[in-house]
């Protein structure tokens, strides 16, 4: 398993964290004036009944403004700088490994539904990451979703989303 | 003593042989949910919510509430067999139960850990059932200006006794409240930012968050560290317990110190993290033995232990009084009490006297489960850390999947998870505090409408906010705490502060 072995010696190259931090500082700070904007838009201010339905918003976005510019400013002028490596290229790997996946098996289900997907998503995970024998993953990952079947549509009957290629119709749930 | 008679009447509403089945159930699965990687009290409970819709709310918050004093009994699991604290609460334990585990004593460093767990919880219980009614009681006469300046104490709590960028806990804060107003404004019924995406309307649930951020953004988190569990086995045998148990009494002022610490932290928003580092370092300085505390003593596990579950067990006292939950945890328990139609507050203590007396005796009884379950099946827990993570990460991330599904039944959903998962593993590196977020969002309307009603009131003065002493304390206390960072900033100059030596090792959570 190539995740527990530790990225061995070397520099560690990627990007610093005060980047990161910035990027992350200005997002909140552009989602603070696309919240202080709509809200003026629905109406910030005090209307013929009360406070509008835009008054709590408005100052909720003038909040994260504050603070995403407040963390930008640190992160870039600050004294101190975080200049470590925010995360170097054996990590990030590992990061988009699950994530990636992750992704890709979010969009299986919108098709195939939660559990024809999240057998083939832990098979194929346990066999590529994992190195396990296919024999071995497919054991694991029918055994698994079984029963979560079981479990969610037999004993406490909360049907789980089948997709819109629903290969388990036969079974009757 | 009308307290003991409702507590009485409590245990006569849980003992039924099911209740007590969903109880075991619950613990184990709590347990369960300490140890692994990627789920914890917080997204744990949010997952298995959906289960108990079906339920009695009694039965479903005892099954809940033990599934919290699991997940705090199993992180000391992995800290003290692992060295990985399997909660951000059980890093302190780290400090003195691995080194104990490494001379071979993992038994009667576990024995500590789950028997000061119970005795921090339980001074914490006791605390809850004679002060809650008291606290209900002076909260009825409580108005809309009085409850949203509560709510603003417990908010700018979190600048004041966060660790890290006051930016940052506002930052994470806000956008909590910001993703809570998205959706149908329920005073006026206009659709508020949702820019028109149809999913957007019906606003973020807090259960997603909770699912994405602590459960995918751990998993990425736990992903990228390569994760390689080697740890020590251990076996409890009764012979251990009962040599540990004979130990333990000496250590009473500790514990009592960090049960104190524990409930002042779970009462005010602070939190189990910061409890268990101060009544560690609090411990570390008035020991005898002080000094060799960090090479495996047992005091140095029981005064985080203890701490950590009594500001566990304390932050559901302002939930229960309330309504304002004092963690993530007691957030999503404050959540299935509304999902069950049950109105958090202190007119729960008048009309749902069932159900409120019902979870204190569940308390006791839960702990005392707990303590047995967890005593008798350690080896069974740590077992399941040596199956390869590269099963048990997909699995979890199935079954955040469904826990995000089934809350709403919308696809949809699971996406935003997946959104989440990424935005919590960007703040944790980045030491976003994430309890200030899944709060406001769980809180965010309430605080809007006692807000509105505030400003309705005295047509948006808002004097009115300092209109009479009690709202004028709370909120005069609320702006110290939300300044605290620079007031503190001043008093440094004055006179140069203590070190905290521990603030390195602390987690930002």
């Amino acid at each position: 398993m190539d995740q527990n072995s530790e990225s061995s010696g070397g520099v560690r190259t990627g990007v610093a964290t005060y980047v990161v931090e910035a990027v992350v500082a200005a997002l909140l700070l552009l989602l603070g004036i696309t919240v202080v904007i709509s809200s003026w838009g629905l109406g910030a201010g005090w209307t013929s009944d009360g406070p509008g339905s835009g008054y709590f918003p408005f100052y909720i976005g003038i909040v994260i403004c504050i603070s995403g510019a407040g963390t930008l400013f640190q992160a870039l002028f600050g004294k101190e700088k975080n200049t470590e490596v925010f995360v170097d290229g054996e990590q990030l790997k590992r990061v988009l490994q699950v994530l990636i996946p992750a992704i890709i098996y979010v969009g299986a289900i919108q098709v195939f539904g939660i559990y024809v997907s999240s057998a083939v998503y832990i098979a194929l995970f346990m066999i590529y990451l994992g190195k396990f024998s296919p024999i071995k993953a497919i054991i694991a990952a029918v055994g698994v979703n079984t029963v979560f079947f079981l479990m969610f549509e037999v004993w406490f009957k909360v049907p789980l989303y089948k997709g819109s290629i629903d290969l388990l119709s036969f079974l009757g749930y | 003593m009308e307290e003991i008679n409702s507590l009485f009447h409590g245990f006569a509403v849980i003992m039924t042989p099911m209740n007590f089945l969903l109880m075991v159930i619950g613990i184990v699965l709590g347990v369960l949910i300490g140890v692994l990687p990627g789920l914890g009290g917080a997204n744990g409970v949010a997952i298995l919510l959906p289960l108990t819709f079906s339920m009695s709310p009694t039965s479903a918050i005892i099954m809940l509430s033990c599934i919290y004093w699991g997940a705090l009994f199993g992180g000391a699991i992995t800290s003290v067999l692992f060295n990985i604290p399997g909660e951000p609460w059980s890093v302190a334990t780290t400090f003195d139960g691995y080194p104990m585990a490494q001379q071979g004593r993992a038994g009667e460093a576990l024995t500590g850990a789950f028997t000061s767990s119970f005795i921090g919880a339980f001074v914490a219980v006791v605390m809850i059932t004679f002060m809650a009614p008291l606290v209900a009681k002076f909260a009825l006469r409580f108005g809309p200006p009085e409850f949203f300046s509560v709510y603003l104490l417990t908010f700018c709590s979190f600048v004041g006794m966060g660790k890290g960028s006051p930016f940052k806990i506002l930052a994470s804060m806000a956008l909590g409240f910001a993703l809570a107003s998205v959706g149908m404004d329920t005073v006026t019924g206009q659709l508020r930012l949702t820019f028109g995406f149809e999913e957007f309307m019906r606003g973020f649930d807090f259960l997603i968050a909770v699912i994405g951020l602590f459960g995918i953004g751990e998993i990425l988190l736990s992903m990228e560290e390569g994760l390689a569990f080697s740890g020590k086995s251990a076996k409890i045998d009764p012979k251990i317990v009962f040599q540990t148990w004979k130990k333990l009494p000496a250590y009473w002022i500790t514990s009592v110190r960090s049960s104190l610490v524990g409930i002042w932290m779970g009462v005010t928003p602070g939190g189990a993290t910061p409890a268990s580092f101060m009544a560690y370092g609090l411990a570390k300085k008035m020991s005898k033995n002080g000094s060799k505390f960090g090479t495996g003593e047992l005091e140095g596990v029981v005064a985080p232990e203890t701490a950590a579950h009594a500001a566990g067990t304390a932050a559901l006292l302002p939930m229960l009084a309330l309504g304002i939950p004092g963690s993530p945890t007691a957030a999503v328990l404050l959540g299935g009490l509304l999902i069950w139609g049950l109105q958090p507050g202190p007119l729960l203590f008048v009309e749902q006297k069932d159900f409120v007396w019902g979870l204190i005796a569940s308390m006791y009884l839960g702990n005392l489960v707990g303590l047995l379950v967890v005593l008798t099946t350690v080896p069974l827990f740590a077992s399941i850390l040596r199956i390869p993570f590269s099963i048990i990460a997909p699995v979890i991330i199935v079954i955040c999947a469904i826990g995000a599904y089934t809350v709403h039944t919308a696809m949809f959903d699971i996406w935003l998870m997946i959104v989440f998962g990424v935005v919590g593993y960007l703040f944790k590196k980045l030491d976003y505090p994430l309890a200030p977020l899944v709060l406001a969002l769980v809180l965010g309307d309430k605080a809007e409408d006692s807000f509105r009603q505030a400003m309705l009131t005295s047509q948006g003065e808002v004097s009115v906010m300092f209109s009479n002493p009690l709202v004028g304390t709370i909120t005069g206390l609320a702006l110290i705490m939300l300044f605290w960072p620079l007031i503190s900033r001043l008093i440094a100059k004055v006179r140069p502060p203590k070190v905290d030596e521990f603030a390195n090792d602390r987690p930002v959570d």
